[in-house]
C-alpha cells in the first residue's frame, strides 16, 4: 500500500530491476558459451555471476552470452565492458573467481590483472 | 529479488495474439524449463510493438534482438542458439526491404529509427499486467509530483503551456478543456476517457490500452485532480476484449496499491474509475453520444452548447479526453511542459501516433514528432508501396478525413495544415492507396460506413449521406451522369453546414476531398464509363489478346462460370455476357494474354 | 430579467436574455420552420430545419438550441439558409410516399406546408431508395405509417414525459433508423395505452387518430378547450367540432403531466353512440332489459327508506 510519495519512491527503486535489463545501459558481462566454453564450465560460471549479482542486488548489470571466439583453450572466457572503458577479457575463469571480478572490476573499476587475457579498445 | 540475465519479450498485442503469440509464449516457457534456464531467463508478455506486419514479434534482451514472424517451431532454436550459446538466429531477423540486409536490433530497424515514442513509450517494453514494471519506469511519479507539489490551477497552467491538443480527432487544446471543466462550479464532476476507437484502420488507442494501461489511468488521475473530479469512466469498445481485460487488471492493481480510490498516496485526493463497455456504435465516440450511452440511453449526440465541461455526464461538469491524450499527460509533468512543447510545430506540439494500413510494406503503429512529412511516414517508416506500385493517395483521418495526393506529401503533418488540405488529423489512421485503388470506390466505401453508422437523429446526415452514397454507387456502377458531381458537391456542403454532430459534419469529407484532387477519375467514370484503376467491375471488360494467347487452356479451366472457350493451342475467347469479372483468369495466365479495361 | 439587443434580418430588436434565437425571431414575427422543437417539451436540435445564419459562427446553427447573445447578427432566411432548408426538405420528400390527397394529415402537415413554401418539386434531385415499412393498423386507436415519419422524435419525447410509459424510442441505424416499440412489435403488443399524445404532436402523417379518420380536414374543424370530468385529475383538452357536432378529442399539450388519457379521449364515442340509453340494463333470464337505477345499483330498499323518512 502506497501511503506517501516516499512509499512510491521505495517501490520504484525495487521495481527498476524488473526492466533495467531492457534499457541497454550500465556494465555488461559477456560469457563465452560456445561448445568449448560450456565444456570448460561456462554454465557454472554463468550461475555464479547471476548468484553474485542477485546477492548484491546489482540489477543494472547486463549479463549476456556469446559464441566461440577462437580462443578455446583459454575458456571459460568472461568479458567485462564498463561504459567508455576498455573491454577486458578474462580467461580460464572459475566460479570462485567471480566474486573478485564483480567486487573489484564491475563495481570499482579495478581490473583483476592476473586473470586478464586481452584488452580491447 | 530474483535477477534474470535475459528477458524474452513476447508481443501480446491483439495483432500478434491473432498470429499465434500465446502459443509461442508457452513454448518458450516450456523450452526454458527443459534447458534448465528458467531461473536465468524470464519470459514477459508485453503490449503491442507497433510493427504488426512482422508479427508475432519476440525481442530478446539485453541485446535487444528483434525476431519477427516467429513460429512455435522456431522456439527450440532460439533457446539453444541465442540463450544457451549466444548466437543470434539470423534467419528470424528483420530483413531491410531494399537492401535485404538483416537487422539485428530493434533500434536499427528503419521502421523505428524515425519514431519518437511518447504515448507508446512503454508499449512493448513492459508487462502491462504488472504495475511494478510501470512504476519501475517512473510510473505514477508524475501523479505523485502533482498531488504533493501543485495546485489544480498549476496543473492546468502547465497543461496549457505544453500545448497538448486532443488526439482523438478534434484537436482542441487539452489545457483549455481542463480549464473550462475546472471553472464549472459544483461538488460533483466526472472524468471520462474516450476509448471507443472506431475509425476503420485505426488501432492506436487499443495498443496503448493493451500495452500500457497505467499511463492512461495516471493521466486520468492527474486530470481528475486538476478539474476536481472524484469519479470517472473509461468508455471502451466491447470489441476490444483484451484491452478491457488489461484495464480491469490495471485498475485492480492500482487500487490495491492505493494509487486509485480513497486518499490517493495519502493525500486528500480521491478518485474511483469504472469501465463502461461500449454498445458497438461508431457514433458513441462522439462525446455527447458517449455520455448518453454511459447514462444508459441510446448513443445519440446532443447539440453543444451546453458543452460537457458545463453540463456533461448525468448533468454534471465533465472532462472527456481520448486514450492517447491521457497517455501523453504523465510525461508532461514528469519532464516538464517546456520539454514536451519543444517537440513538434508551432501550433501542434508533441508527437502523434499513426496507424499505417493499406498498400504499404510496413503496416503497423508509428509515433512521430508533429511536423514530420507524410512522405517520411509513408516511405521511410512505412517502407513505401508494396509490389513497387505507384503511390496514389493517402486517406488520413478515417471516414471523417480526406485524401492527400502525391503533390502534397511534403506538407508537415500537423492539425492545421491537414485541415487546410481538406483532410484532418482525426484519430491518426493512414490508409495508403496505390495506382490500383479507385478513388471513387474509396469514397463510396467511407460513405457506406458513415451512412450505416449514422444514428439517424438529424436529417442531413441520415438522409443526405444515403443519397450521396446512392450517387456514388451509381457512378461506380457505370450509370453516373454529369450532374452527379454538382449534386455531390452541393449536398455535401449542406450536410457539412447543418448536420448535428462531428460524424455528420465530416461525413462528406472523403467525397469532397476526392473530388478536389481526383476529379478526373470521377469524370472518367461518368463520361468515358471507365474505371482507370480497374476496380469498378461494372465498367470492366476482360479481353484476350489473341497474339499473346498460346491456347494453353489454363484460363478456361479456372473460370468459375465457363465464360472462356477455345481450341487447344488456338487463341481463346471470353464470352463477356457470361464473365463475372472475378479476375481468376488474369492471375492464371502466364503469357499476359488477358487484359482488363 | 435583463434584455439583450441583437439584429435579426437587419432589424435591431431587444429580447430577454437566456432565450433561444428561435424564440427571439418568432417573438418579433420572423418565420422560422420547426419540426422537432416543441416548447416546454423538447428541443433536441435534431431536424436542422430551423437553422439560421449567425455572423461569426461556423456552419449554420440550429436556432432552437442556440441562445441569444448581445450584438448577435442573425439572418433567418439568407440564401445559404434557404438552400439548406430546401435541401433538407428535398431529402425528406425524396423518402416519402407522396400520397397527400389521401393522407389524413393533409392540410395540417408541416412537411406539406414547408415543402410548398420552399419550392420543393417532385421528383427531387435525390431519387433513390424509399422506406417500405409495413403500416401498423393493429389497434383501434392509432394508425402508424412510418414511411411518412421524419424522425423528429417528438412522439418519443412526449411518451417519455409520462412517468412509467416510455413505450417507443429510436431503433436501428443509418437510413434504417425508425421509431419502434420494445422489440419492434406492433403497438397492440406493446405497453401503449393509446393516450394519443404522440398523435397530437406528430407534425406529419406518420401517426393519426383512427377515431377521427375521414371526419374532417384540419381546417374544417373547430376546437374548444374543455376540462375533463371523468376523473379528479381534471385534464384540459380540445374537443373538435365539425358543423357543430363533436368528432373527436385531441390533447392540447404534450408537455409532462397527463394532458389526456384513453378514457377522456374515448368519451366522444360514447357521446355519439346511437344505441346509448338513459337507463341501465340488467341481465334477467339471459336477456338485458331496461331497469331503474335503484334496481341496477341494488339500493332500492334504501331509497324507499329515505323516501319514507322524508314524509
Amino acid at each position: 500500500m502506497i501511503k506517501s510519495p516516499e512509499d512510491l519512491k521505495r517501490l520504484r527503486e525495487e521495481a527498476k530491476a524488473l526492466t533495467s535489463i531492457r534499457a541497454g545501459q550500465g556494465v555488461e558481462i559477456i560469457v563465452g558459451m560456445g561448445t568449448c566454453g560450456i565444456a570448460a564450465g561456462a554454465r557454472e560460471v554463468m550461475s555464479a555471476i547471476l548468484d553474485e549479482l542477485s546477492k548484491r542486488e546489482m540489477s543494472d548489470v547486463r549479463v549476456s552470452q556469446t559464441g566461440c571466439i577462437g580462443m578455446c583453450e583459454k575458456e571459460v572466457l568472461v568479458d567485462v565492458v564498463r561504459p567508455g572503458e576498455t573491454r577486458i577479457t578474462y580467461g580460464r575463469v572459475k566460479p570462485q573467481d567471480i566474486t573478485r571480478i564483480i567486487n573489484s572490476h564491475v563495481t570499482n573499476g579495478q581490473i583483476v590483472e592476473d586473470l586478464v587475457v586481452a584488452k580491447l579498445d | 529479488m530474483q535477477l534474470y540475465r535475459a528477458h524474452i519479450l513476447v508481443c501480446g498485442g491483439t495483432g500478434c495474439v491473432s498470429s499465434g503469440s500465446k502459443a509461442i509464449q508457452e513454448a518458450l516457457t516450456d523450452e526454458l524449463v527443459k534447458n534448465n534456464l528458467d531461473k536465468e531467463v524470464k519470459v514477459v508478455e508485453t503490449g503491442c510493438h507497433g510493427f504488426c506486419e512482422t508479427g508475432p514479434i519476440v525481442i530478446v534482451y539485453p541485446e535487444g534482438t528483434f525476431y519477427c514472424r516467429v513460429s512455435t517451431e522456431d522456439v527450440p532454436e532460439i533457446i539453444a542458439e541465442h540463450l544457451v550459446k549466444g548466437r543470434i538466429v539470423k534467419r528470424l531477423l528483420f530483413k531491410a526491404p531494399v537492401t535485404e540486409e538483416q537487422v539485428p536490433s530493434y533500434k536499427e530497424i528503419a521502421f523505428y529509427r524515425k519514431q519518437q515514442r511518447v504515448a507508446l513509450r512503454n508499449c512493448g517494453h513492459i508487462n502491462p499486467d504488472n504495475i511494478n514494471e510501470y512504476i519501475g519506469r517512473d510510473g505514477y511519479e508524475a501523479l505523485s509530483k502533482v498531488l504533493t507539489g501543485m495546485t489544480p490551477q498549476q496543473v492546468i497552467d502547465d497543461m496549457k503551456k505544453s500545448g497538448l491538443r486532443g488526439r482523438g480527432g478534434g484537436g482542441f487544446s487539452t489545457g483549455l478543456k481542463w480549464q473550462f471543466a475546472s471553472n464549472s462550479p459544483g461538488p460533483k464532476k466526472y472524468i471520462i476517457c474516450n476509448a471507443d476507437e472506431g475509425d476503420p484502420g485505426a488501432f492506436m488507442d487499443r495498443s496503448v490500452l493493451e500495452g500500457d494501461p497505467h499511463s492512461v489511468l495516471e493521466g486520468m488521475m492527474i486530470a481528475a485532480y486538476a478539474i476536481g473530479a472524484d469519479e470517472g469512466y473509461i468508455y471502451v469498445r466491447a470489441e476490444y476484449p483484451l484491452a478491457i481485460k488489461r484495464l480491469k487488471t490495471a485498475i485492480a492493481q492500482a487500487e490495491e496499491l492505493g494509487l486509485l480510490g480513497e486518499n490517493i498516496m495519502g493525500s486528500n485526493f480521491s478518485c474511483t474509475l469504472h469501465i463502461k463497455e461500449g454498445a458497438g456504435a461508431f457514433v458513441c465516440g462522439e462525446e455527447t453520444a458517449l455520455m448518453a450511452s454511459i447514462e444508459g440511453s441510446r448513443g445519440m449526440p446532443n447539440p453543444r452548447p451546453p458543452f460537457p465541461a458545463v453540463k456533461g455526464l448525468f448533468g454534471k461538469p465533465s472532462n472527456i479526453n481520448n486514450v492517447e491524450t491521457y497517455a501523453n499527460v504523465p510525461i508532461i509533468y514528469l519532464h516538464g511542459a517546456d520539454k514536451f512543447a519543444s517537440v513538434g510545430t508551432e501550433k501542434s506540439k508533441g508527437t502523434k501516433v499513426f496507424a499505417l494500413t493499406g498498400k504499404l510494406r510496413n503496416t503497423g503503429l508509428a509515433e512521430v514528432p508533429m511536423g514530420i512529412s507524410l512522405r517520411e511516414i509513408i516511405f521511410d517508416i512505412g517502407g513505401g508501396i508494396i509490389n513497387d506500385k505507384k503511390f496514389k493517395a493517402v486517406q488520413i483521418g478515417g471516414p471523417s478525413g480526406g485524401c492527400i495526393p502525391e503533390q502534397h506529401l511534403d506538407t508537415p503533418v500537423d492539425y492545421d495544415s491537414l485541415t487546410a488540405l481538406g483532410a484532418m488529423m482525426g484519430s491518426g489512421g493512414l490508409v495508403i492507396m496505390d495506382e490500383t485503388s479507385c478513388m471513387v470506390d474509396m469514397a463510396r466505401y467511407f460513405l457506406d460506413f458513415t451512412q450505416k453508422e449514422s444514428c439517424g437523429k438529424c436529417i442531413p446526415c441520415r438522409e443526405g449521406t444515403k443519397r450521396m452514397l446512392e450517387i456514388l454507387q451509381k457512378i461506380c456502377g457505370g450509370n453516373g451522369v454529369p450532374e452527379d458531381i454538382t449534386t455531390l458537391e452541393t449536398l455535401g456542403a449542406v450536410i457539412k453546414n447543418t448536420a448535428l454532430c462531428g460524424l455528420g459534419t465530416t461525413a462528406p469529407n472523403p467525397v469532397l476531398a476526392t473530388l478536389r484532387y481526383f476529379r478526373d477519375e470521377f469524370e472518367a467514370h461518368i463520361y468515358d464509363k471507365k474505371c482507370p484503376a480497374g476496380v469498378c467491375t461494372a465498367m470492366l471488360e476482360y479481353k484476350i489478346v489473341t497474339d499473346n494467347c498460346k491456347g494453353c487452356g489454363a484460363c478456361a479451366r479456372v473460370c468459375p462460370v465457363g465464360a472462356i472457350t477455345g481450341e487447344k493451342k488456338e487463341p481463346h475467347e471470353i464470352d463477356t455476357s457470361k464473365c463475372i469479372k472475378c479476375g481468376s483468369c488474369i492471375e492464371k495466365c502466364k503469357f499476359n494474354a488477358i487484359v482488363k479495361g | 430579467m435583463a434584455n439583450v439587443t441583437l439584429t435579426i434580418n437587419g432589424q435591431k430588436v431587444s429580447v430577454p436574455e437566456g432565450i433561444t434565437v428561435l424564440e427571439a425571431a418568432q417573438s418579433h414575427g420572423f418565420f422560422v420552420p420547426t419540426f422537432c422543437y416543441e416548447k416546454d417539451l423538447t428541443a433536441p436540435g435534431a431536424c436542422r430545419i430551423c437553422v439560421v445564419e449567425i455572423k461569426g459562427m461556423r456552419n449554420l446553427p440550429p436556432s432552437c438550441v442556440t441562445t441569444v447573445t448581445p450584438g448577435m447578427e442573425i439572418e433567418t432566411e439568407s440564401p445559404a439558409v434557404f438552400e439548406a432548408r430546401k435541401t433538407i426538405l428535398e431529402l425528406l420528400v425524396a423518402n416519402h410516399p407522396l400520397d397527400c390527397m389521401t393522407c389524413e394529415k393533409s392540410g395540417s402537415c408541416k412537411l406539406q406546408d414547408y415543402a410548398y413554401r420552399y419550392g420543393v418539386t417532385s421528383p427531387t434531385r435525390f431519387e433513390g431508395d424509399k422506406h417500405k415499412f409495413a403500416v401498423d393498423d393493429s389497434n383501434p386507436y392509432v394508425f402508424r405509417d412510418l414511411n411518412k415519419c421524419i424522425l423528429c422524435g417528438k412522439c418519443v419525447a412526449t411518451c417519455r414525459a409520462v412517468s412509467d410509459r416510455n413505450v417507443i424510442d429510436f431503433a436501428f441505424r443509418g437510413f434504417n433508423t425508425k421509431i419502434a416499440t420494445f422489440m419492434d412489435t406492433e403497438l397492440k403488443d406493446s405497453s401503449c395505452v393509446y393516450c394519443n399524445r404522440c398523435v397530437a404532436i406528430c407534425p406529419v402523417g406518420a401517426l393519426s387518430d383512427k377515431n377521427m379518420t375521414g371526419k374532417g380536414r384540419g381546417w374544417e374543424l373547430d376546437k374548444k378547450e374543455v376540462t375533463c370530468t371523468f376523473c379528479d385529475a381534471g385534464c384540459k383538452f380540445d374537443v373538435n367540432y365539425r358543423d357543430g357536432k363533436v368528432v373527436g378529442v385531441t390533447a392540447n399539450s404534450a408537455a409532462s403531466g397527463r394532458p389526456l388519457c384513453l378514457k377522456g379521449r374515448l368519451g366522444t364515442e360514447f357521446m355519439n353512440n346511437p344505441d346509448k340509453t338513459a337507463l341501465p340494463l340488467i341481465n334477467k333470464d339471459g336477456e338485458f332489459v331496461e331497469t331503474s337505477w335503484e334496481e341496477a345499483l341494488g339500493i332500492g330498499p334504501i331509497v324507499e327508506k329515505i323516501n319514507a323518512l322524508k314524509k
